[in-house]
Order: C-alpha cells, then structure tokens, then sequence
C-alpha cells in the first residue's frame, strides 16, 4: 500500500468531487485507493483477531475495526515527509502509511522480521522510512510528543506537518493540555486528530469528560477545531485537508475530532457489557465506513460490485500471505534481548 | 468447511468454558453475530463470527467446561469458501496437522488459578497458623487474592466512612482486573468513584482529600500509569508529614497490579517495587499470599502514612487459604518465613514467592534444604527476619522481576553485609529481571524473566555443590 503516498500526490492536482454525479480520472483513482486501503485494514483486523483467539498473538491487541475511515482519509491529505504518531490501536495508521502487512503482522506474533524485530509487538512498532513514530502505550503520552515532532519541523523550516491521533479519553490527560497550550504559543504544524469512538475502555464520553464536543477543546488556546463525521472517509478527507493545509501555513496547531465508532471490545480481552448489541449493531449496519463507501461508489458509477469483490479478493489474499509470513517466520534469536537498550 | 475454534479471549486464557451458543446448527451467520457465550478466567465474553457462512455442525455443548483453546467447537460452511486461497485458510483455521499453530507461549508463568502449593500440605498455613494474628482452631476459606483485596476493601470501606475508592474502571466496570467487583454496588457513587485517565490529577486530588481528613483508596490500573502521577506519590504524599514538621500527614493508599503480566511489553511490564521502597516518607507492601493481602491491606488503610499496595495481575487469580476472621489486620514491616530451611535463604516478594517455592521443591529433592523468606512489607524492610535466617543457613539468594541495579536484591546483599558479614559462607546472589526493557517476543519475554532454573542453580553454586 505505498499507494497512500500516490494517493497524496493525486490529490495535489485534483479539487474534491461532489458525493454523486461523474468524477474525473483522478479522483476515482483516488476513491478507489480509499476503499481498498480501509479494506485492506478491516481484513488486516479480523485476521488478526483469529491469530490472538488461536494464541499466536498474545498480550494486548487493540483493534481498528468500525475506525477505518479516519485514518485512510486523513492520510491521503499527507505528504510523504509528514509524520505521523498514535496510540496503540495502531494497526490501521502503520497500514494506511504504507507499512506492509506482513511486517506489522509479523510484529504481532513476536518474530523476528517484524517491524520491531519481536521485540514491541502490537502497541509499539515504529518505521522511519513511513515517517510513522509509533504505537505508544501509555494513554496521552504520544501527544506532547507529536507536539516535538512539529517542533522541530519549524525548527528546522522543514515545510512537514505532524499528524498526532489520539483517543476521546487521552483527550482528558493533563499533558494533552500542556501540548495544545504550547503548540498555539508556538504556532506548531500540528493536527490534532481525537478518535472519539465514544469509549475509553468502559467508560462513555460524557462520563469523563465535562465538555463533551472534544472538538472546542483547544479554545481556551484559540486552536481551531471542528468536528467530522469520521464514519465518511470523504468528510474526513476534506476536513483534513483543511487542517493539514492550516498547518503547513504556518498558521499552528488544529484540531479535528472524529467521531467514530469501534466495533470490537477495547482489547481482546474486553467483554464490552458497557454498551448494548443494539448499538453496536446499529453503527454496522447504518455507518459502517467500507459498505456505505462501497455502496456509494458503485451508485455512482465509479466502481462496480464486481470491483468490490475483486478488490475483496486481493486484499484477503494479500493479508493471508501477511498472516502465513508471521507465522512461519522465527522468533527473534535469544542474544536480541541485550541488543538496542543502548546505541 | 471451515472449523471454528476456541477462541483465546484474553492475554491469560489457557482453556474456557462454553457458557450458551447462540446460534443453531444450519443458522446463518455474518461477521458480528455473536456466535457463543464463553466464560475465560476474568470474565464471560461474547464470540463473534468472522466469516459469513451457515453453521454446518455444533461440535461442543453448551455447558461444556475446560475447553482447551484452539480446540474445534463447530464447523462453518462458508459462502465462496473456493475463491479464498483455500491453504491459508485452513491454516488459520485448523488446530492440529499440517500448519499447526506454535504452543501457546505463556505456559511458564501461567500457571493455572488454582490453589497453588499449599492448601494442605503447605508451610505457607502452618506458619500463618502460628502467627499472633490467627488465633488456634481458625477456619481457613480458600480465596482468589483478587477476592481477598476486594474484601478487604470493603470490610474497610464498612468500618469506616470515610474510605472511599477512586480509580479508572472502578467502578461501573468493576475494575479493570475485577478486583473491586460488588463494590460500586454496595457502597454507590459516592464512595466508588471512576475518573478520567487522568492519573496526576486523581492522585494528587487523592492527596488533597487525604489532607482534608478522608482515607483515599487510589487504584491505579497498573503501576505503568503511576509514572504520571510519581510526582504527586514522592512530592507530596510522601514529603508532606516532614515538611510540616509533623503538623500533616497523609493517611493514603495507592494501589494496583505492578510488574509484568503476560506479553505486554515493555510499557506495560515494569516492577516499581524498588523505586517506590528507595522513598521515605512512604510505606511499600507487595504481597503474595490471599490472606497476606488482605491483612495488610486493611492494615495500609488504617495507616496514618501514605502506602503502596503492589498487587500483581497473574497472582490475583491464584487461590490461597484465607483465615475467616471478622477483622483480620496483619502488621505492616513484618516479613514471614514460610518455609524452614538450613542450607541457603532465599528471599523473594510477590509473584517471585512461588518461584521460590517451587525452586524449594527442586532443590529438596537434590538434597538442599532452603529457607524460604516472604518480605511481604518492602519498606519498613524487615531485616531481622532477613539476618537471623543468614545466620542459620550462610547464604542467601533474592529474587525479584525488576531490574538489578539499584534492586531489592542490592539492598538485601548490602545488609547482608552489613549486619551478618561473618556469617557467609558464600557472597549474596541477586536473581533479577534482566537488564533490559521487557521485549514482546514469546521466547524473549522468558529470557528476560527469573526462572526456577536460575534460582536452583544460584542455590547448588553457593552451595558449591
Ligand atoms: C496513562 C495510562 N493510563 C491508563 C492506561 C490504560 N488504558 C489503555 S487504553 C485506555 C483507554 C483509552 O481510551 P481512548 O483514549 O478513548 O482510546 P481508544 O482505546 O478508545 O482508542 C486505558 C484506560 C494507559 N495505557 N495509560
Ligand atoms: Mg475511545
């Protein structure tokens, strides 16, 4: 999926299509790399839910499933020199990168060619090639560090903007705060993105937070914010492209919260009795961000059902090539346990 | 046909029970239906289907316990089944023959919740016997430690007023880990309270209600996350009593699993225990039996002093004797021998005590007859349990998971020396985690962790046998 980077530089040219009606050449390029990368992640996904159900991941695995749209969205408004940092529900965001699947997957069963060579597993991978600073596990501490990374592409004129996700219950974290309040003093190239799936493990929004539109939660600093429909890969495209583009101007931090929606439990260990089926089936059926995608792109002509499935086929036979590599490839040998604690 | 197999539902499952199916033989299903109810060792969870397909045949009964994971439960026929690269699936799917997934990784410290050494035959009740504490004839109940730490937090919360818990997931969760289940039920939202993950500020909010004359239970939901509120445990929990010139104090406890779990990396996985033992102004307990936690827990929240209360998540479902006493306190700094020895004292706190039990047994059964110390309280430490064992034995071995440099272990050697130089036969051992962040990697993770293997062989080299 290096076409997250063809689908930056195609959006260079292109102005944003209307949902219906004929699209150019380029645009449809782009929509379908949408669909087949939040594809790809939804597979990606559930496959790796039936490795941890079959023990071959072990730990914690936050899964993606329900939150495709924002990153595959927001991540064709980026360049390649941008950077991008997130939490541990981080699966989506290395793909939509351009990382390959087998190395993360590999990372997840704790081999050696995994991203990490075994050694962080599904919360900490990193690629400085992709510009993807990781996969961070304690919640809010990626924040303050995006904010660096955006500081030190001012520092250094660089032109990059740093893309910083994080969740509706980060948002709550004291540094989140400090980093905004700095971020805007300093007029960082910062977008804020919140994935606001409504939970924080067990606990709903408004149970935690007092100013529930996560969105106005820069403006004590004056950081700009706006809310998205982050099920519609295309609002969140557009939005993004705002934001990022705020930011490359020099005009500091922005933020956009997401409102989205996570199918799965918390982690795999979650029995989820927070929440009612009725609800989470409702979100599936009326929102899920690949079928009503899919669905619109064949009513308006850019792609057939018969795409779709090729596409479905593709993207399955790339993620069971992805999942073959992690399992038959070794665990990391003994010695690398000493080896990286220090340069 | 593909099979559906049981499923690992949590880092710590290692077989489950098939509480109801919901789903019929020949019923449809599509991703997101739930399939199944099963019930892992935390808790009962929803089964979802991955695949679309019709239930082609219930291989296991409702009802049924002690499924293995892995184990085919019910075959799905599935739509379009050739279209889908049909080697790789069977891979995924099937449990046994060609592509046989590798053995669950996590065998060695996961043992099964069950009573472990000792509900019969075992030092650990024979000497809790004869503690003051346990009056003669005192009925024992065998109790999860999670159980244990719940009632004694409400036998706590009963006795007095104004304990209350605090904590992420405390309360309509019932905790993280389950350890304050019933709690938010039968004390309400007044007392039972979940935050924001906002650590710094719920434990300095914590401190200040403790300044204000309330006896917070702060519940980290690990020790990781106490790294953001260290400043306000150091800073002002512990310091205040001295800078006051006695006029405050702080009756507090900080509480939570500490230490690695299983596979979680190196952000997850880190034991405390020496960083918080090197404070003063601070007590630190770090348990390992049910009935030791619950004692000293009631104890660290009757404490005029702060205290942290360091659990660990792979104990909490190990079961152990617990006396059946109304209100059963344990002193705080008071460590115990739960094992009577003359050739080598090993030394250990939490997790690390049943390796050493079990190391105990391996090196018995060689001839080498161990003593075996649980420090239970690590600041006050209780070196006079510590010396007079050395005296006996000569030589002395602790073991702990955190890191060796600056450890519990450093500190037990130096007063080893310090106060029973004359005594060794042999220089003290420190068996540690290694020296390096906990990697993810199954085979790594052993590495990085103490084993009996390195204990019983310390034993033999400063036995010089
Ligand atoms: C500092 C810290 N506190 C607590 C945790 C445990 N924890 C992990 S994820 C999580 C919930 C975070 O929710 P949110 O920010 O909404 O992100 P989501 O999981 O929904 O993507 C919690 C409490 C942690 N990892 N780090
Ligand atoms: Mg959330």
């Amino acid at each position: 999926m290096a076409r997250a980077e063809a689908t930056a530089a195609a959006n260079q040219q292109a102005e944003f299509p209307p949902a219906s009606g004929r699209v150019d050449a380029a645009v449809a390029e782009r929509l379908k790399h949408f669909y087949h990368d939040m594809l790809l992640i939804r597979r990606f996904e559930e496959k790796a839910g039936q490795l941890y159900g079959m023990g071959l991941i072990g730990g914690f695995c936050h899964l993606y499933i329900g939150q495709e749209a924002v990153v595959v969205g927001m991540q064709a408004t980026l360049q390649p020199r941008d950077q991008v940092i997130t939490t541990y529900r981080d699966h989506g965001h290395m793909l939509a990168c351009g990382m390959d699947p087998s190395g993360v997957m590999a990372e997840l069963t704790g081999r050696h060619s995994g991203y990490s060579g075994g050694k962080g597993g599904s919360m900490h991978m990193f690629s400085r090639e992709k510009n993807f600073f990781g996969g961070h596990g304690i919640v809010g501490a990626n924040v303050p560090i995006g904010t660096g990374l955006a500081f030190a592409n001012r520092y250094r004129q660089n032109g990059a903007v740093c893309v910083t996700y994080f969740g509706d219950g980060a948002a709550n974290q004291g540094q989140v705060f400090e980093s905004f309040n700095m971020a805007a003093l300093w007029k960082l190239p910062v977008v804020y993105v919140i994935e606001n799936n409504q939970y924080a493990m067990g606990t709903a929004v408004q149970r935690a937070t007092a100013e529930v539109e996560l969105y106005r939660r820069g403006s004590a600093d004056d950081i700009p914010g706006e809310a998205v429909d982050g099920m519609d890969v295309e609002k969140v495209y557009e939005a993004g492209r705002k934001a990022v583009q705020w930011a490359r101007d020099g005009k500091g931090p922005y933020i956009l919260e997401m409102k989205t929606y996570r199918y799965r439990g918390h982690s795999m260990s979650d029995p989820a009795k927070y929440r009612t089926r009725e609800e989470v089936q409702q979100m599936r059926e009326k929102h899920d961000p690949i079928d009503t995608f899919g669905a619109r792109l064949v009513r308006n002509g850019t792609l057939r059902d018969e795409d779709l499935k090729a596409f479905d086929r593709e993207v399955r036979q790339t993620i069971n090539r992805a999942a073959e590599f992690a399992t038959d490839s070794p665990e990391p040998a003994p010695e690398e346990l000493y080896t990286d604690v220090l340069k | 046909m593909t099979q559906i197999l049981m499923p690992a539902l949590s880092p710590t499952m290692e077989e489950g029970k098939l509480a109801k199916w919901h789903v019929r033989e020949g019923d449809a299903v599509k991703p997101g239906d739930i399939l199944a109810e099963i019930e892992t060792d935390k808790a009962t969870m929803e089964f979802e289907a991955v695949d679309s397909g019709h239930i082609a045949k219930i291989l296991v009964p409702e009802g049924t316990e002690g499924i293995k994971v892995n184990s085919p439960i019910a075959e799905l026929r599935q739509e379009g089944e050739e279209t889908d690269a049909p080697s790789t699936r069977a891979a995924a799917a099937e449990p046994a023959g060609k592509s046989a997934p590798r053995p669950r990784p996590v065998e060695v410290r996961e043992r099964a919740p069950v009573p472990a050494k000792g509900a019969g035959e075992t030092p650990a009740v024979q000497v809790a016997a004869a503690t003051p504490e346990i009056p003669q004839g005192t009925e024992f109940v065998t109790t999860t430690v999670r159980d244990a730490l719940r009632d004694a937090m409400a036998e706590e919360m009963r006795r007095d007023e104004n304990v209350f818990l605090m904590g992420e997931e405390v309360a309509q969760y019932q905790g993280a880990y389950k350890v304050s289940q019933g709690l938010l039920e039968e004390f309400g939202e007044r007392r039972v309270i979940d935050t924001p993950i906002t650590e710094q500020g719920f434990a300095g909010l914590g401190v200040g209600a403790a300044f204000g004359g309330l006896r917070p239970i702060i519940e980290f939901m690990t020790f990781n996350f106490a790294m953001q509120a260290i400043d306000q445990v150091v800073n002002s929990a512990a310091k205040t009593l001295y800078m006051s010139g006695g006029q405050m104090g702080c009756p507090i406890v900080f509480r939570g699993p500490n230490g690695p779990a299983a596979r979680v990396a190196a952000q997850h996985s880190q034991d405390y225990a020496s960083w918080y033992a090197h404070v003063p102004g601070l007590k630190v307990i770090s348990p390992y039996f049910a009935g030791d936690a619950k004692g000293l827990l009631k104890a660290a929240v009757r404490d005029p002093n702060p205290v942290i209360f360091l659990e660990n998540e792979i104990v909490y479902g190990r079961s152990f004797p617990v006396p059946k006493l109304d209100d059963f306190v344990l002193p705080i700094g008071k460590a115990r021998v739960i094992r009577e020895g003359s050739d080598v004292t090993l030394v250990a706190h939490s997790i690390s005590v049943g390796l050493i039990m079990d190391a105990a047994d391996a090196l018995s059964k060689e001839g080498i007859e161990a003593e075996l110390i649980d420090l239970r309280t690590l600041r006050p430490l209780d070196t006079a349990t510590v010396i007079e064992s050395v005296r006996k034995t000569n030589r002395v071995i602790s073991v702990e998971q955190g890191w060796p440099v600056c450890s519990i272990g450093s500190e037990i050697a130096a007063v080893v020396i310090d106060e029973a130089f004359d005594y060794l036969d042999a220089p003290p051992v420190r068996i540690t985690g290694k020296d390096v962040p906990m990697p993810y990697a199954a085979n790594l993770e052993k590495l990085a962790l103490p084993s009996v293997e390195e204990i019983v062989s310390a034993a033999k080299r400063v036995c010089y046998r």
